[in-house]
């Protein structure tokens, strides 16, 4: 249908709907007062619980570990449905030509936006690698640090280098790593129910809080997470970037 | 000034609403999307802050200080994930959709006629 008639079917539809909303927002305890039990519980018991001093990866890794597990596949079946999409189809041919590749620069990617991408590629790594190690004590963990790591390689297609970045960034090796992070954070899942009862249970020794290698099984799933979070969004990215760059149209 | 968060929660969500119905590209009506996840994140943030808490990470505070609740921000952070998710999805239908039917107009995508 038309915009005209989208728009004015949305009219009536949108205020009634912005009306409930507004009434049923007022419900709501006043914003600063909130009653919930179940967040007071975990922040007085959750360092002592887990020995891990940052709650919110404590929470994502070690109380609600499965909710983790629902949503590294979401993920990963996601990038498995936007590499089915992106799929090279019947009449289509990759044209892996280095200089072709090399000519689909930023316009004006200058000499020093390509030193800049040259030094910004290990200190993501570097960045990265912080943020997946230190996320059971400070903000952090296997997800921020895991989109940090993707990004690094992704420093070299800006820098116009995209063959370059496949290089750093192989498909083989980001499908395994993808593959290999969504398995090993199942497989803690299952040595909790293996070695301690319960599926996710804790079973790695706890640690002392504040000190790196604390929470128990937490730094073992940062790490599992991080390489399946950057694993999947390399691989996403690449189909994106190879459908704008190297796949054209035409027969044999 | 106790509303405030939940009026702007409410806001961004109409807002995305109202650019998801009146766009005529594909990927506007994908960020509109993305608007619209974005107002569910400060809804959940807003019911969850404690006045006066400070953020769930107690490596340099005593652990009985007041803090905000932590499971809200957990939601939050997979709700970031499947926003990213649901994104890549649909921009990879936008290229298939852009290359079969030439435009990113929604007006254009009409069946398959042949």
């Amino acid at each position: 249908m038309s915009r005209r008639a989208r728009l004015c079917l949305f009219a009536p539809a949108g205020a009634v709907f912005a009306l409930v909303l507004i009434v049923g927002m007022t419900g709501l305890p006043p914003f600063g007062r909130y009653h919930g039990v179940y967040g007071r519980a975990l922040n007085g018991v959750g360092v002592t619980e887990s020995h891990a001093t940052d709650l919110v990866t404590a929470l994502n890794f070690d109380f609600r570990a499965f909710d983790t597990l629902g949503e590294e596949f979401i993920l990963f079946s996601s990038i498995l449905g936007v590499v089915l999409i992106l799929r090279q189809l019947r009449g289509e041919r990759p044209e892996p030509r280095e200089e072709e590749a090399e000519e689909h620069h930023f316009a004006g990617a200058s000499e020093a936006l390509r030193a800049l991408g040259l030094t910004l590629v290990p200190s993501m790594i570097a960045l990265g690698v912080y943020i997946v190690a230190h996320g059971q004590l400070t903000p952090g963990g296997g997800f921020q640090g895991g989109i940090v790591l993707a990004a690094a390689p992704l420093a070299l297609f800006i820098a116009g280098r995209y063959m370059r970045m496949k290089v750093l960034a192989p498909q083989m090796l980001i499908e395994v790593g993808e593959a290999l992070g969504a398995a090993a954070y199942a497989l803690i899942g299952l040595g909790g129910l293996i070695f301690a009862g319960v599926f996710f249970k804790n079973f790695v020794g706890l640690g002392i809080a504040g000190q790196l290698l604390s929470g128990g099984q937490i730094p073992i799933a940062s790490v599992a997470v991080s390489l399946e979070v950057s694993g999947a969004f390399l691989v996403g990215w690449t189909q994106f970037f190879d459908q704008a760059l190297l796949i054209r149209r035409g027969g044999r | 000034m106790s509303f405030l968060p939940f009026a702007v929660a409410a806001w961004l969500f109409l807002l995305g609403l109202y650019g998801i119905v009146a766009s005529q590209h594909l990927v506007r009506t994908i960020i509109c999307l993305a608007v619209v996840q974005s107002s569910t994140y400060v809804l959940l943030l807003g019911v969850g802050y404690v006045s006066g808490g400070q953020a769930p990470i107690f490596a340099d505070i005593p652990q009985t200080t007041k803090a905000v609740d932590p499971v809200a921000q957990v939601l939050v952070l997979v709700d970031i994930v499947v926003e990213a998710t649901v994104s890549a999805l649909l921009l990879a239908l936008a290229v298939q959709a852009h290359k079969r039917f030439g435009s990113l107009d929604p007006r254009e995508l009409r069946a398959l006629r042949d």
